[in-house]
């Protein structure tokens, strides 16, 4: 099983790696290997780099911040679905589906259409995130007499309409000829404008995020098997399971209030991570967020190279995740049953 | 271990829930070293009873101590240190491997940011062994079967170390070979000064090792003595509706043992 840990560990850092260095490569502006290494060891040595301006450019402020974007972005999602999964006990769920990427949403575009700065948008993104999954748990706690898996689902469904409903109305209100398409770009989820400010607020966020989840990972395990066997164990569930949630809210509020909503990786990267290493959330959690990371990054790149225009992420990620997943249903039954 | 006078008691205790009360008045005392074995009809309570004295449900009247300390008032990982639970075996939600299930056990240990160690590992690996589940270590968890699965969450009640156990049907789902392999160790945890109280159908698991028998009848307790005491055609027709014999066995090694039949083809 080590071993295996390992292979995988080794796996997911090399497809991280080659993401990136196709990630750079890709473009209008190609930028290769050589060039990247470069330009990076002239930046540690202080020594200036025999390679074009114009390239060290791209590199340091429009595709280095993107691709920095898109790696914080796919973990963070990758993430906090894990932690939501072991959480509920049900693989099921990730942040779209439990309400809280379309909380986020409502926040963000709240925020967008006050006009707010980033860190004001964030704020309300992860309020909105916070609120919504709260709610869905409420409500998915308070029926009783069904089963808690369909009823967990079926409460998100719910919730993420009601969300839906106010984004909708939101973009009515809003001013059709600037609000309007940026709020409508947003919500199909994109990089495009993300720049070294986004980053730098939204990096924070996820660590901070990222952080509580790590210590806690084996009583996550624990969590995982139902409130009373947790607490028969000495795991004090009340208080790390609203330290998980609001942990994982969090960085899926940051990820959003950069990206926009981008859905699938936090259900499906998990599932993959769960297959290769098992379910100790000690692993998952590193796992899902270097596959998330490599992911977002490698269908970023194919959202900027493959056609004239840049397609959104949300709609590639649902191209790329729904047959996924698909495949992963048939395919992985036994894995959580 | 180390503390021999570990003591959970019930006094006077209501359990069930607020808008649905399961019994009432129920003293019932668990000592280190014990083995006292709880009988009741199918939803009867006594999971119920279980859990409140594990401090799980809040009790509606009455209190549970620990050591002379109401529960309640008690960290969850102060009270894992002093009783383990068995639950009833179930199948789980997610692959983790029997080793990694019963390391679980280990978490009172733990301070609440540790995985845990290589010291831990072993403990847990000495308690899959004992139980002969040493083979199955790496299997999934989800994927053995129910009698397997039972051995392993009582594998995972001796990581934990407690001085005392509370065990729900630990028998229920075994074949007969594992059965008298629970009740052997059962005795054996006895023996080396666990106290252990167990619920169960079988009126002659009682009868083999039991201390004493708690009845549990319509939400009280109609009898706490030892077995012989405790189970007489009498009281078992007034819990379970049944006419029995008591039959006392003679041993090829001597001395006798008790066992129940049923009247009826008798």
């Amino acid at each position: 099983m080590t071993a295996r840990t390992a292979w995988v560990a080794a796996g997911a850092l090399a497809a991280l790696a080659i993401a990136v260095a196709l990630a750079f490569a890709a473009g209008r502006y190609p930028v290769a290997p050589g060039d990247l290494a470069a330009i990076l060891w002239s930046k540690v040595s202080g020594a200036p780099s025999d390679v074009a301006p114009t390239v060290e450019a791209i590199v340091w402020s429009v595709r280095g911040p993107r691709i920095g974007a898109a790696l914080a972005v796919g973990a963070a999602l990758a993430a906090a679905g894990a932690a939501y999964q072991s959480l509920f006990r049900n693989p099921l769920v990730s942040p779209d589906i439990l309400g809280v990427s379309g909380g986020a949403a409502v926040g963000a575009v709240l925020g967008i259409f006050l006009a707010l700065p980033v860190l004001a948008i964030q704020g309300l993104a992860f309020a909105f995130g916070l609120l919504a999954v709260a709610l869905v748990y409420l409500i998915a706690t308070s029926v009783r007499g069904h089963d808690p898996l369909l009823v967990l689902v079926l409460a998100g469904v719910l919730v993420g309409a009601l969300l839906g409903a106010c984004v909708a109305l939101l973009k009515v209100l809003a001013d059709p000829y600037n609000q309007l398409p940026a709020i409508t770009f947003w919500l199909l989820g994109s990089l495009a404008g993300a720049g070294p400010a986004d980053l730098a607020s939204a990096l924070p966020a996820i660590a901070i995020g990222l952080i509580p989840l790590w210590l806690l990972r084996w009583r996550v395990n624990l969590l995982s098997l139902g409130d009373e066997e947790a607490r028969a164990m000495g795991v004090e569930t009340t208080r790390v399971r609203l330290a998980v949630i609001a942990s994982a809210t969090l960085m899926t509020a940051a990820a959003v209030s950069i990206s926009g909503i981008i859905g699938w990786i936090g259900l499906v990267i998990p599932h993959f991570a769960r297959l290769a290493v098992g379910p100790d959330f000690g692993r998952l959690l590193p796992v899902s967020a270097t596959l998330g990371a490599a992911f977002l990054l490698a269908v970023d790149t194919l959202a900027r190279t493959t056609a004239s225009i840049e397609i959104p992420l949300g709609v590639l990620t649902a191209f790329v995740g729904t047959p996924l997943f698909l495949w992963l249903l048939v395919r992985s039954r036994r894995s959580w049953q | 271990m180390g503390q021999a006078m570990t003591r959970l008691e019930g006094i006077a205790l209501d359990f069930g829930y607020p808008d649905h009360p399961v019994g009432r008045g129920v003293t019932l005392a668990l000592a280190a070293g014990e083995i006292v074995c709880l009988l009741g009809p199918n939803g009867g309570g006594k999971s119920t009873l279980f859990r409140t004295l594990l401090g799980l449900l809040p009790a509606q009247g009455g209190e549970v101590r620990l050591d002379g300390l109401p529960i309640a008032t008690l960290a969850r990982a102060d009270i894992a240190k002093r009783v383990s639970y068995v639950p009833q075996a179930h199948a789980g939600y997610f692959p983790f491997t029997v080793r990694d299930v019963v390391l679980m056990g280990r978490t009172a240990h733990l301070s609440p940011f540790a995985a845990p160690s290589r010291h831990d590992v072993g403990i847990a690996e000495a308690c899959l062994a004992r139980l002969g589940l040493a083979p199955l270590a790496d299997h999934v968890y989800t994927r053995i079967s129910g009698g397997e699965r039972q051995l392993a969450l009582i594998a995972r009640a001796l990581a934990q170390q407690a001085p005392l156990i509370v065990m729900d049907e630990p028998t229920a789902s075994l074949d007969f070979g594992n059965q008298i392999r629970v009740l052997d160790e059962v005795r054996a945890l006895a023996a080396s000064g666990i106290g252990v109280m167990m619920a169960t159908h079988d009126p002659d698991q009682a009868f083999l090792c039991a201390d004493r028998v708690a009845l549990l009848h319509g939400g009280k307790l109609v009898a706490d003595a030892p077995p012989r005491e405790a189970i007489t055609s009498g009281t078992l027709r007034e819990v379970y509706g049944v006419e029995t014999t008591m039959v006392d066995v003679a041993l090829p090694g001597g001395g006798t043992r008790r066992v129940c039949v049923p009247a009826r083809g008798a």
